[in-house]
């Protein structure tokens, strides 16, 4: 279970991203956030694994309160948060299975990570992981030989493989064209669903939310300004959400409710 | 006259006011001449020297490669400290540029490892060379550790702006599974700058084999000690061997050098 309560960031810059964000997750659905660019998406995310440190609020997974961690508490609790980029953001150099490997990398140690010799259960675990994103045989692969959806579905494995307690998900699917956009938001829920658990998922995308939600968040300058499930997002929440102008990607006609 | 007016456009003095730009020219003019006049430039005394260089290099020739045994044994030697130097220089440089690296150390490690590579910048190798004969006496020894402390300044700040350049969303993607600092580095970065580590040691290879061969004038051992001495006992025809034989290793250094930078990317 994810308890997100209070969340408040402003940068240096002066950006306030997130005003007091409050939502819990229970059960293992998956929570799409939608909202448009600079609503603080990406931040909230961000905020849930201490990438970007949060000025005031908790998120508690678990029971466990993540914003009060450090050092080896805090790596201890990001492996239990997989994430998933919207640039990938696999390690370009290095094979596929290496890639998924780092998946396990808060398990291990040092030196064993140096020597890239990950213990067999780990080893078994990725080439599980890798047959169920539909990437048998790719093991040795550079990444950077593979196509986006490839690799994307590589970093879905990298999530997976830290056999996570929840996913967070970035955008998956920016980069990728419509068809495998689908394919691959497709992919992260069922597999998400297939272990039992959430995934908190950012889209801007909200024909693709409404296709694979039933819940859905909406962010607007770093406050939510919807929680509910995807029936009631209609042309009103969603002039809420992204303000007066319903942009042509979001495919909805603004009216009354 | 409005019209002759616009027909009068100059463009903006780029000093702010249009009499700084002639005023700034005159005084470097006025610096240059005094260079000239203080420093006794003068073309009679060139052309004596071009004179007597004539009867320098008539002595150089034919060069002579009698002495093989003492040619070979200083060519080895610098090899020898360049090869060295250069691994020391590796082996310490990886760890200080990632301390001189901004994206992946706070801000007073950064400061330290930037004042690290600053220093081992600062000072010309000869001096340095100097000062490491005068520590640890004549010899190769002073030698390598002069061009190691050299590689500090070259090798180091080179790969540190390297890792500055490396993509930050694969740190991210790594930090984000709960690896370590150590773990980061070793996943994240070194992945990204391997190639350039690679290519950056040859290279590092090359200069101190060019560096080798002139740091043996002030005592810090290799060919160029067998060079300084042939000139202090007048042998041209040796020194012209040994100068040639230079130019030979400094080719086949930079052939070397070539190649292998061209497999590695």
């Amino acid at each position: 279970m994810l308890e997100v309560s209070g969340l408040d960031k402003r940068y240096p810059t002066g950006d306030h991203a997130l005003r007091g964000v409050s939502f819990t997750i229970d059960g293992a659905d998956a929570v799409f956030v939608i909202g448009p660019s600079g609503a603080g998406k990406s931040t909230l995310l961000r905020c849930v694994n201490r990438l970007v440190e949060p000025d005031r609020g908790t998120v508690r997974l678990d029971q466990l309160e993540i914003t009060g961690l450090t050092g080896k508490a805090l790596r201890d609790a990001r492996r239990r948060m997989g994430m998933i980029f919207q640039e990938f953001n696999l390690v370009e150099r290095l094979t596929v299975m290496e890639n998924v490997l780092s998946g396990r990398l808060g398990y291990v140690s040092l030196w064993q990570a140096w020597r890239r010799r990950f213990p067999a259960d780990d080893i078994d675990a990725a080439f599980v992981t890798l047959r169920r994103v539909g990437l048998e045989g790719f093991e040795n692969k550079r990444a950077d030989e593979l196509s986006g959806g490839q690799r994307q579905r590589v970093g879905i494995a990298r999530a997976l493989v830290q056999r996570p307690r929840i996913l967070l998900v970035d955008e998956p699917t920016s980069s990728l064209d419509p068809r495998t956009s689908e394919a691959v938001m497709e992919l992260i829920v069922g597999l998400a669903a297939e272990d039992g658990i959430p995934a908190l998922v950012n889209i801007h995308d909200v024909p693709l939310a409404r296709a694979f939600a039933r819940r859905i968040i909406g962010l607007r300058d770093g406050l939510v300004v919807y929680d509910g499930p995807v029936e009631r997002l209609d042309g009103a929440a969603l002039e809420q959400i992204y303000g007066g102008a319903i942009l042509a990607e979001t495919g909805e006609r603004s009216r009354p409710a | 006259m409005n019209v002759t007016a616009a027909r009068a456009w100059r463009p903006p003095s780029p000093w702010g006011r249009p009499w700084i730009g002639p005023v700034v020219w005159t005084a470097v003019a006025a610096f240059l001449v005094w260079n000239v006049v203080s420093l006794h430039v003068d073309p009679a005394r060139i052309a004596r020297g071009f004179a007597r260089f004539g009867t320098v290099a008539a002595r150089a020739f034919p060069p002579s490669f009698e002495r093989l045994g003492i040619l070979a044994t200083g060519v080895w030697e610098s090899i020898e400290m360049a090869t060295l130097s250069t691994l020391f220089g590796v082996l310490l440089g990886i760890p200080v540029a990632v301390l001189a690296a901004r994206n992946v150390v706070p801000l007073p490690v950064y400061a330290g490892g930037r004042l690290v590579i600053t220093l081992a910048r600062t000072f010309h190798e000869l001096i340095v060379a100097i000062i490491f004969v005068k520590a640890v006496g004549f010899g190769p020894l002073a030698g390598t550790l002069t061009l190691t402390l050299n590689s500090l300044g070259f090798f180091s700040k080179l790969l540190a702006e390297q890792i500055e350049t490396i993509d930050r969303g694969q740190i991210e993607a790594i930090r984000a599974t709960g690896a370590s600092r150590a773990k980061v580095l070793l996943y994240g970065v070194l992945p990204q700058v391997l190639p350039r580590i690679v290519g950056l040691t040859i290279y590092q290879w090359d200069i101190h084999l060019r560096q080798s061969t002139i740091i043996g004038i002030v005592g810090a051992g290799g060919i160029g000690a067998t060079l300084y001495n042939a000139f202090a006992r007048y042998d041209y025809d040796f020194a012209l061997a040994i100068l040639l034989v230079i130019v030979a290793i400094v080719l086949v250094g930079e052939a070397v050098s070539a190649i292998a930078r061209k497999r590695v990317q």
